[in-house]
């Protein structure tokens, strides 16, 4: 029987009313008011996420770049110091043992947000880091009115490190999981339950693990477990974009040749033509299976994501998905299914 | 607008959290308050066709949340002679209104002793202060 680990703001989510259930070894909020009411809420004003399930690794020293460099797929020179970058955690399959954001305090300094499912798999892979999850409370407060709302001032992927907000010392970083303005702030833990009272009492809401899921499936953010995992490598993934070919990295050997051979299957997004909800693990009757699937709150139709013939991958193609015995058609579209209006 | 809490005395119940309103040999039926509770915001119903069967303890429809899918098992069994159209156009019926404008579908009853089987409402509520 393994005991599930909660955050230091687990006895707030149970004053709240929040329905509670594991994940990832922990005992989260999986919704408050309701997952569609909590999903409106970031798309038109702002909510709040605790996040502290997240895993922190710690690299410093001489050395400690050049190690990064080696094992990570993006370019950690593409960023300056003070600067965030969506990277991937790599296996010598060219397979996807994370997505993770790396934080560069300094030319030889870094800080790695990891997910929580995966820190032992990653601290396993980057055994020169010190696991720090321990030190850490994250919030993500996202949402159009999030950042005047906390009287925060950040750019996207940027981060400043003591920062004062409401009161309490943060980390904050320009970054997110929902395709809206807003930032994710790194605390002590002593200092969460100060930092979210303080953050509701500014009158963001608070929001489960439920409108993270649709929040960043509208967006096409993938899910590490559902949309990509060890054995999917980044190309299949669509996410090329956060791989430098032109340095060597962990299976990046395996990444160029399957980048020119192109991969069997690519993950897609698509929209039901048909009534019904897809959800993950779902055949598709033309080859391949969703991932991820849900009812969209903002556009209300199902969508999802998921591996296809390469061959189907476009646009507009028609696919057939298996809606537990029933044949139900939808439309492959672009990527991302909601985009926020620019202001 | 989310309910609340209650369960109609007039009603019979079954212990997957189906109620059934009986009237001569037809049947209306529908999911409990606790059962759309436990669902929370339903996003989806998937009916089944007008003119088929259902059989008593058996799935004859599914209702979705933004989250999960839960099978409506049948309290009786009978043929379909409607199915609720507002609650296919808008699922959320059934959480404001459960057992009015939420009905599911209504049958015409193939065995009408099937409905002394069924628990009344203190026999249901006994069964969920049991939860």
């Amino acid at each position: 029987m393994q005991t599930l680990r909660r955050t230091p703001l687990y006895e707030r989510h149970a004053a709240l009313g929040a329905r509670l259930v594991p994940f990832a070894g922990w005992e989260m909020p999986v919704q408050y008011a309701g997952i569609s009411e909590e999903h409106r809420a970031v798309r038109s004003r702002a909510g709040v996420f605790d996040v502290s399930h997240m895993g922190e690794l710690r690299l410093a020293g001489d050395g400690s770049r050049e190690y990064l460099q080696a094992r990570l797929s993006n370019d950690l020179d593409r960023v300056g110091a003070g600067q965030a970058q969506y990277t991937l955690l790599t296996n010598q399959r060219g397979g996807i043992v994370d997505d993770l954001i790396a934080y560069r305090r300094g030319d030889d300094d870094y800080l790695l947000v990891v997910n929580a499912a995966n820190v032992d798999a990653d601290h396993a892979a980057l055994a020169e880091t010190e696991d720090v999850s321990d030190s850490w409370a994250y919030l993500a407060v996202q949402g159009p009115e999030a950042l005047e709302r906390l009287g925060v001032e950040i750019e996207p992927f940027a981060f400043r490190e003591d920062v004062d907000v409401l009161g309490v010392r943060c980390l904050v970083a320009g970054t997110g999981y929902t395709g809206e303005r807003g930032c994710e702030l790194g605390c002590a833990p002593e200092d969460a339950v100060a930092l979210w009272d303080a953050v509701l009492a500014q009158g963001i809401e608070p929001c489960g693990l439920g409108a993270r899921d649709t929040l960043r499936l509208e967006v096409c953010y993938p899910l590490h477990g559902n949309d990509i995992s060890p054995e999917r490598t980044p190309i299949e993934a669509g996410l090329s974009w956060a791989c430098a070919l032109d340095k060597e990295f962990t299976g990046s050997d395996v990444l160029r040749r399957l980048r020119d051979e192109g991969p069997a299957e690519r993950l897609v997004a698509f929209v039901m033509a048909d009534a019904g909800i897809p959800r993950a693990g779902m055949a598709i009757a033309e080859g391949g299976k969703v991932t991820s699937g849900t009812q969209s709150p903002v556009l209300d139709v199902g969508i999802g994501l998921g591996y296809v013939p390469s061959a189907l991958a476009e646009p507009g193609t028609e696919i057939t998905i298996d809606l537990r015995g029933r044949p139900r058609r939808a439309r492959i579209v672009r990527k991302p299914f909601y985009k926020r209006e620019e202001s | 607008m989310a309910a609340e809490e209650s369960y109609p005395d007039d009603l019979r119940y079954h212990a997957e959290h189906d109620w059934a309103r009986v009237e001569g040999d037809v049947a209306t039926l529908g999911i409990t308050w606790y059962a759309q509770d436990a669902l929370g915001e339903v996003v989806h119903y998937e009916p089944p066709d007008e003119g088929s069967s259902v059989a008593r303890d058996e799935s004859y429809g599914e209702v979705e949340s933004v989250k999960a899918v839960s099978e409506v098992i049948a309290p009786l069994s009978g043929e379909v002679i409607e199915v609720n159209a507002k609650v296919v156009a808008e699922p959320e019926t059934i959480n404001e209104d459960p057992y009015g404008d939420g009905w599911l579908v209504r049958i015409r009853l193939s065995d009408s002793a099937e409905v002394d089987e069924l628990l009344d409402v203190d026999a249901y509520r006994g069964l969920l202060a049991e939860q």
